[in-house]
């Protein structure tokens, strides 16, 4: 299992936008992968899941995978947060 | 009888031309329960999947038509579409409960637009757009489920008016931009999508009419003016040749205004000045070449620094100034060391808890007192001054002493990168941005050490008649042309020049149209202004002749209100226009 902490810097939060291109990446991989934010936990491959928690900006969350492609997952899953200017 | 309609403005413009009325689809789900669960089972599938298809097909002629910003408002819908979780919950609820698919669906798509609504609430308009496209989402697949039509804006066979209740993202990216006069609806405000791309296609539209569907019809004769925000149902002969008259100056005026993006400020008899830009964010300058910009006039580098976990290292600085440098080629780029304090914290530079903000730790107050984040800082800037032409300005300068210490961190600074070995810029400047009524009391002396002032309206205005401009109870008293603000700016700027420095103005008053000739008049060598205020501003003054105006500064100085400044004003340049 493969687990990674973000601080969410972005000051939209993980608005609309940003929320599809990482259920998009998230689906590219066959790990089951989840986000987990104020004590609740959805499946990143949910874009209703990860809408409905609302994150905000300086909210913590942690993304964890588990399966056969879990460490490339956390890692793709890390660069669309860089590159969407979610998290550092 | 012509019916005038008020709405908000939303997109420039005129367009005189019949409406088209927009369908409503508002679906009543009827039957609740049913005996056949495996059919309702799947008629969700094939629904969903249609959708997808859809979806999909739009997405495609979203991005040929509107470019990757308008495709990505259709992502979020495919997304949706796509969620398997979702589609599933659905499914368990109509297994467990025997409830048709389309009252099923509704019910959770509801359920999930209640917590949208409800963190849009409580965390600003961000998340609206998760509900704009969770709302369109659930009309195509109830459509789907119930055999209706989704009102198709892709039928349109002739130029008009588009009249609807609503526009999703969905109905924008039907329409064939070509036939499409302007835009009209009954709801306004946050409907940002549909605005965001409508801008893009450039329509004239206004919002927020509240009962353009119950009054116009379609086929009936309308006009809208997308810069007023009115619609018009039915004009008259008389009004439809006035507003001809004004779309024809209207496009006139814009095509005068784009001949002007390549040419200097210049007076009608000859005098030169410079319209530069005010940007916030290192990516606005990528705009800088296209907006008619003699250079950067404001750079809100604390931008850089707010919003951020971490303050940025002297190596982001740097690429960051260095890329405004660039892009303004060899045009001047003043950019505003660190501004916070007041109304913007930064939480990695703690304050103590003060009584008045805007009397504290502000500006270059808060950099003195933390020279190691000034000095990092300056470094950056000094290192970027290599890329171009660079103007470091203080904010918040109050005495010389303040000035002269900041002043010699530069010298310092520029000494250890020399002896490191890294490249500064031979000809930047050090200015000081003049805001704090002491600082225009000893403008004289000020401008013995500094190479440039740029006059801060926005703050000065408040200092000088000690009122917060936000307080609805004393907000009247913000005058920007007070002959008591008049005064401070025609000192600030004889100062400037007595000892033979530049001086600009990067606050609100740059771009007042009654105080751009007054100001003109006085010998401001340079305005600042917001991107999308500089051809205007040029224009404006390409039609001055400022010799003509000496006397009107006389009068303005020695007058009792700004009513009067006003009229003054009026009155010599009403020949100019």
């Amino acid at each position: 299992m493969e687990k990674r902490d973000f601080t969410i810097t972005a000051e939209a939060g993980i608005h609309a936008r940003p929320a599809t291109i990482l259920v998009q990446t998230a689906s590219k991989f066959t790990s089951d992968i989840s986000l987990a934010y104020n004590g609740k936990s959805v499946n990143l491959k949910s874009i209703m899941g990860v809408m409905s928690l609302g994150v905000g900006q300086n909210a913590d969350v942690t993304i964890t995978a588990e399966g056969d492609d879990e460490a490339k997952a956390i890692e793709a899953v890390a660069e669309t947060m860089t590159k969407e200017g979610l998290a550092d | 009888m012509a019916t005038i309609l008020d709405g908000v403005a939303a997109g420039g413009g005129i367009a005189i031309a019949p409406v088209y009325r927009l369908g409503e689809s508002r679906f009543t789900v009827k039957a609740k329960y049913t005996d056949h669960v495996n059919h309702e089972v799947s008629r969700l599938h094939d629904s969903f999947s249609l959708a997808r298809r859809e979806l999909e097909d739009l997405h495609r002629r979203a991005h040929q038509k509107m470019g990757e910003k308008a495709a990505t408002v259709i992502d979020a819908q495919l997304a949706i579409a796509k969620d398997q979780t979702f589609e599933s919950e659905i499914v368990d609820a109509i297994q467990r409960y025997s409830t048709t698919a389309a009252w099923t669906a509704s019910q959770r798509i509801d359920h999930y637009l209640t917590i949208f609504k409800n963190q849009s609430a409580s965390q600003g308009n961000y998340y609206h757009s998760r509900g704009v496209a969770l709302q369109d989402f659930k009309k195509r697949l109830l459509a789907h489920l119930l055999d209706e039509e989704l009102p198709d804006l892709g039928k349109l066979d002739h130029r008009a008016i588009i009249v609807a209740h609503q526009l999703t993202p969905t109905d924008i990216i039907q329409l064939n931009p070509q036939l499409v006069a302007g835009i009209v609806t009954d709801v306004g405000g946050r409907a940002a999508h549909f605005l965001v791309m409508s801008k893009e296609m450039r329509f004239p539209t206004v919002v927020d009419t509240k009962v353009v569907t119950e009054r116009a019809a379609t086929d009936m004769v309308a006009i809208i003016d997308g810069t007023h925000g009115r619609v018009i149902l039915q004009p008259t002969p008389q009004q439809i040749d006035d507003y001809q008259r004004k779309a024809s100056q209207q496009s006139a005026h814009l095509r005068e205004l784009g001949v002007l993006k390549n040419q200097e400020t210049v007076s009608a008899d000859g005098h030169h000045f410079e319209v530069a830009a005010n940007l916030a964010l290192a990516r606005e300058s990528d705009e800088l070449a296209t907006s008619g910009a003699e250079g950067v006039g404001l750079f809100r580098s604390e931008f850089l620094f707010l919003h951020q976990k971490n303050l940025p290292d002297e190596e982001s600085q740097f690429w960051a100034y260095r890329k405004v440098l660039l892009a303004a080629g060899n045009q001047r780029v003043v950019i505003r060391t660190l501004d916070v304090g007041g109304d913007k914290q930064l939480p990695q530079v703690p304050i103590e808890h003060e009584h008045n903000p805007f009397l504290g730790m502000r500006g270059l107050r808060v950099s003195l007192a933390y020279p190691e984040l000034f000095r990092t800082q300056l470094r950056a800037l000094l290192r970027a001054s290599a890329y171009g032409r660079l103007a470091i300005m203080f904010p918040m300068v109050a005495t010389v002493d303040e000035f002269r210490r900041a002043q010699q961190m530069v010298d310092q600074e520029k000494k250890h990168l020399i002896q490191e070995g890294i490249p500064v810029g031979q000809e930047y400047e050090v200015g000081a941005m003049i805001e704090i009524p002491a600082a225009v009391a000893m403008a004289d002396q000020l401008a013995q050490y500094a190479d440039f002032f740029s006059i801060g309206t926005n703050d000065l205005i408040q200092y000088l008649f000690a009122v917060d401009r936000g307080n609805e109870h004393v907000a009247s008293l913000y005058q920007s042309l007070h002959p008591a603000v008049l005064r401070a700016v025609k000192q600030t700027i004889d100062c400037a020049h007595a000892e033979g420095k530049w001086i600009g103005m990067c606050g609100e008053m740059a771009t007042i149209p009654a105080a751009v000739p007054l100001l003109a008049a006085m010998g401001l060598d340079e305005f600042s202004v917001p991107l999308g205020q500089i051809l205007p501003i040029r224009s404006q003054i390409r039609r001055l002749k400022v010799r003509q105006l000496q006397p009107l500064i006389h009068h303005a100085l020695a007058a009792h209100s700004p009513a009067e400044v006003r009229a003054l004003v009026d009155q010599l340049t009403s020949y100019m226009k």
